[in-house]
């Protein structure tokens, strides 16, 4: 969660605050702790359904009423052979019963369902952590795939975990014996068998997931009762064996929410629902015109769903025919949409500078990953800013809006929409895989509180010649905004041709004439510069002398790196940037202010850079580009650094 | 077109969406003020001449119709053209024009590209707007070379070609635009020639009518950087071999006329292999000469007329609608989508979408 920053939250994502009480109602005389958060982290094979587990328990928590932040990492191959470390797929999710900002640096758990997940994610498991293995999976040949010569079980090795050897297999085949399934498919629920186990150790609600089981195996009703009664029994197996002697609460977040109606949301379905919404606040159709590539597609799937709301959606054949598309349907008056990655942005460039010298509105949302060139697919990264900024032949600007976090793609596609349509230009909504992927509770906004995005088509004749006659001017400005009438086909007397060649200030005539060509490039850059964007806000309760800046999905972790930072009695500012082109208005005297400036980027210095040419401002870079988010440790001790620098 | 085979009757449906004009039209009313700047002499005057000259016949109102262009000579043709228009960049144009015209119904959009734009950069473009059959009309400028760029080999110059680029000749295969367009699914495809008037406004008006993606390829005349390359087709005394008219439900006959008046070679089927081949009329006998069906469901006997023209002679070269089928339309299944979604779903509830099936409350 991000609104709201209480004074317990100050310290939160940093130390455990804990409290320990046991009773006895009856059926079980385990001791129940409360803890104040946790991060468990589930890591199987790719194929062992992880993702939906992380989903399962993240429904659970969300619906009990917690804050929670999620990271899915998963490897970029469908199936990548099974057993190996390539092929693991994890998935990490923080709750808690204050606001939190990221998914955790750390698991407390981590369920690891064979030798390769294990191997894959110790290193992030810090000593005197729980690991719950399943014990079935380590036999000779997994074990020998990933190097283990001995079973890090007996060795030794595991000595400073608390260690849970679970039979998920056997155990999971067995409470399914009576269902008539085969060996495999019955092994198959062993996530689910899992799943129990931990929403039984947390205390998580378990009527959402055997609804969901039902559904989704609406058609294989044998299937759905399979998977029930694994999670079922994965819970009674926690509540009897002795092994588990304890259980875990996390109260809800009562109290770091305001009041209204939550719901989990993902980066991606935010940001679809905010097309969604621009649609109807713009009352225009929307377009989407794509290709599918990771992590972006899950846009496309979402919004084809939505064609009761007027949505069309075209899968093109290319990158280049999707935003193609996309710019035709802006002609004709829709709210035109394109979403990709970053290759595909750069298949989409020249169509962009199209986008830039018509004049028309058009969304290309960039939810970038790890590159160049194919890069890392399922992996997170910032490098696509520069792209953005400047990644177009001649003088194009182009507006950069980033969201924050999961939820705040919502807003930021609305943001978005109505700078496209206000100034009839092509608009970066730059999102990533973090935010696409993670997941975080999103106060569910009421439809009348959301911004009127309504244009005015242009409906007649503009400008009057000299000799008393009214034409129409399709390069005519607004005096404010310096946008351009929208005149869609099917408008009597307005008929025009545009096109990529440079145009004359007014008349829109193909002109080649070099003081018109000085004035349109100049007049291109000071519409987008000129466009209102609100004022930085500053974090800064104690008059810092350090200013950490950061843009998009950086959010999270830096927000809890200061708080960290705060709560060991240091002063650090923080800013954080949604829009990226143009800059608000204030943010050369907010660098002005500072006497160190430092910007965590996802990417070799890309805003420091743009930083650096605008203000002269010295910013000190602190850059990752390992495809995983910042931790919230690490940044502290960066920001802890510069404060004392 | 005669109708004397059987076929699905094509026409006022393509259109039927397309407000249509409130007072008689003419010409004029299709000439922007745009001073236009071919090369003197060149051929897309003439195909300028054409549409403008068959627009009015169309009825439609003028604001209601879209020109789409690419890059290169040909693609200026929208700033000609008074009505909606858009010159964007290179190949581009069908996706463009897909996007327009699969979210409004109610515009008759109109592609103009060449065959540098569409059959090389554009290639893909062209291929997949043909298969999804977008409600488009698709005018392919083929005059063998890349005009704009000051004569370069094109994707349907002849192997050897000695251009500034090739001066030892060109490598490259060329692609015949007809049977590209056949083989990638083309609901209708046509060939016709720049200087012959009543020809172009024939088959520009079956491609108007024609719902779903129209390809005409339109042989024209670069008198700049390949001038004379349709010469063969356009010589009063050649064009006679060298050209096969087509007409449904006519018999294939071209060449100098014979007893009935008809063209003394025809095309026949070979027996032995299914493909066609030209034969004298007077030896096959005038029953064994194929009857032309545009409408046939099978593409197969338009592809093997497309290739009976020999791509460095042109000879034996048909012209005229080589495919007219009516199959499912692009932007009619898109918006039958929406509808259906209405239907089973109501209409969107944002309200509702937002707050899904998964909440809780935080109360104060």
């Amino acid at each position: 969660m991000t609104s709201q920053v209480s004074s317990t939250a100050e310290q939160a994502d940093g130390a455990h605050v804990g409290e320990q009480r046991s009773f006895g109602d009856g059926g079980t005389d385990k001791e129940i702790r409360r803890l104040d958060r946790v991060i468990i982290r589930f890591a199987g094979d790719s194929g062992d359904g992880m993702q939906l587990t992380g989903d399962r328990f993240t429904s659970e928590t969300a619906s009990f009423g917690n804050d929670l932040s999620t990271l899915p990492n998963f490897p970029a191959e469908i199936r990548a052979p099974a057993g190996t470390l390539p092929g693991v797929s994890s998935f990490q999710l923080h709750f808690a019963d204050h606001d939190i900002l990221t998914p955790g640096d750390a698991p407390d758990v981590l369920v690891a369902m064979n030798p390769a997940a294990l191997k894959a994610n110790l290193a992030d498991v810090p000593h005197g952590a729980e690991i719950i293995v399943n014990t079935d999976e380590f036999t000779k040949r997994p074990m020998a795939k990933v190097g283990y010569a001995t079973s890090p079980l007996e060795d030794g090795s595991l000595e400073a975990y608390r260690v849970h050897p679970v039979p998920l297999t056997t155990l999971t085949i067995e409470a399914l014996k009576d269902f008539g399934l085969s060996r495999k498919e019955a092994e198959r629920s062993k996530n689910m068998f899992a799943l129990g186990l931990l929403s039984w150790m947390y205390h998580r609600p378990t009527e959402g997931t055997e609804k969901f089981l039902a559904a989704k195996f609406a058609k294989k009703p044998d299937i759905a009762k399979a998977n029930v009664a694994a999670f079922r029994a994965g819970w009674n197996f926690g509540e009897t064996t002795e092994d588990f002697a304890v259980s875990y609460e996390v109260a809800p977040a009562t109290t770091a929410f305001p009041t209204g109606t939550y719901r989990n949301i993902s980066g991606n379905l935010a940001l679809s629902y905010g097309l969604v919404a621009a649609g109807r606040q713009a009352d225009l159709p929307v377009y989407l015109g794509s290709y599918p590539i990771t992590p972006a597609s899950d846009i496309l799937h979402e919004l084809s769903k939505h064609k009761n709301f007027g949505v069309r959606t075209f899968q093109a054949e290319d990158e280049i025919a999707g935003i193609g598309a996309a710019l035709g349907a802006a002609f004709g008056g829709s709210l035109a949409v394109t979403t990709t990655s970053g290759p595909g942005v750069a298949l989409k460039s020249e169509t962009i500078g199209l986008a830039v010298s018509l004049e028309l509105p058009l969304l290309i949302v960039d939810i970038q990953r790890g590159g160049p060139s194919t890069g890392l697919p399922t992996k997170t990264e910032q490098a696509d800013l520069l792209q953005a900024m400047y990644g177009r032949n001649g003088e194009a600007p182009v507006p950069i809006v980033a969201p924050k976090t999961p939820a705040d793609c919502f807003d930021a596609a609305l943001d978005a929409a109505r700078i496209a349509l206000t100034y009839r230009t092509p608009v970066f909504l730059l999102s990533d895989g973090y935010l696409a992927n993670g997941s975080e509770p999103w106060r569910i906004p009421e439809v009348e509180e959301l911004p009127d995005l309504r244009v005015q088509f242009a409906t007649g004749p503009n400008h009057t010649l000299a000799d008393g006659t009214e034409v129409f001017w399709p390069y005519k400005r607004d005096e404010r905004t310096l946008a351009r009438p929208w005149a869609v086909p099917g408008t009597p007397g307005l008929e025009h041709r545009i096109g990529g060649i440079e145009k004359q200030d007014g008349t829109g005539n193909i002109s080649y004439d070099p003081a018109n060509h000085d004035f349109m490039v100049r007049t291109r850059q000071a519409k987008v510069a000129g466009i209102e964007v609100p004022d930085l806000e500053v974090d800064d309760p104690a008059d810092a002398d350090t200013l950490v800046l950061g843009w998009g999905s950086t959010y999270g972790p830096i927000t809890a790196a200061v708080r960290r930072v705060r709560g060991a009695g240091q002063r650090i500012a923080q800013a954080h940037l949604r829009h990226l082109n143009p800059f608000p208005k204030n943010l050369g005297e907010v660098l002005a202010r500072y006497d160190k400036v430092i910007v965590p980027e996802m990417n070799l210095g890309q805003l420091a850079t743009l930083l650096r040419a605008e203000f002269l401002v010295d910013a000190r870079s602190y850059n990752q580009v390992s495809g995983m988010p910042f931790k919230a440790q690490q940044l502290a001790e960066v920001f802890k650094e510069a404060i004392n620098d | 077109m005669t109708e004397t085979i059987a076929g699905p009757a094509a026409g006022p449906q393509a259109l039927a969406l397309v407000p249509k004009a409130e007072a008689k039209q003419s010409m004029k009313d299709f000439k922007s003020d745009q001073e236009v700047r071919w090369c003197p002499g060149c051929g897309d005057y003439a195909v300028l001449a054409a549409v403008q000259g068959f627009m009015p016949d169309l009825g439609l109102a003028k604001e209601n119709i879209v020109f789409v262009s690419g890059i290169g000579c040909s693609s200026r043709f929208p700033y000609y053209m008074n009505t909606y228009g858009m010159h964007s960049i290179h190949g581009r144009a069908p996706s463009i024009a897909t996007g327009l015209a699969s979210s409004r119904r109610d515009l008759s959009v109109w592609v103009v590209t060449g065959d540098g734009d569409a059959l090389s950069i554009g290639g893909n473009h062209l291929i997949h707007a043909l298969r999804r059959n977008v409600n488009l009309k698709i005018l392919l400028f083929n005059n063998r070379i890349y005009g704009l760029t000051k004569g370069q080999y094109s994707p349907t110059s002849e192997v050897g070609k000695i251009t500034k680029s090739t001066p030892m000749g060109s490598l490259d295969a060329p692609f015949n635009p007809v049977s590209l367009a056949l083989g990638a699914e083309a609901s209708f495809v046509a060939r016709t020639v720049d200087s012959d008037r009543k020809h172009l406004t024939s088959v520009l008006r079956a491609a108007a009518d024609h719902p779903g993606t129209a390809l005409v390829e339109i042989y024209q005349n670069c008198n700049i950087f390949n001038d004379g390359a349709f010469e063969v087709l356009k010589d009063k005394d050649k064009a006679q071999e060298a050209v096969i008219r087509l007409e449904h439900g006519q018999p294939i006959r071209f060449g100098v006329p014979g007893e009935d008046g008809l063209g003394s070679q025809g095309v026949v089927r070979d027996p032995a292999t299914g493909d066609l081949k030209v034969v004298d009329v007077a030896e096959a006998g005038t029953d064994a000469i194929l009857v032309h069906d545009a409408h046939s469901p099978s593409p197969t006997t338009a592809f093997a007329l497309s290739r009976l023209a020999d791509p460095d002679t042109l000879h034996h070269t048909p012209i005229g609608v080589l495919r007219d089928v009516e199959r499912p339309v692009y932007d009619t299944l898109m918006a039958d989508q929406l509808d259906a979604a209405v239907e089973q779903q109501g209409k969107g509830d944002l309200g509702a979408l937002l707050t899904g099936n998964d909440t809780w409350t935080v109360v104060g």
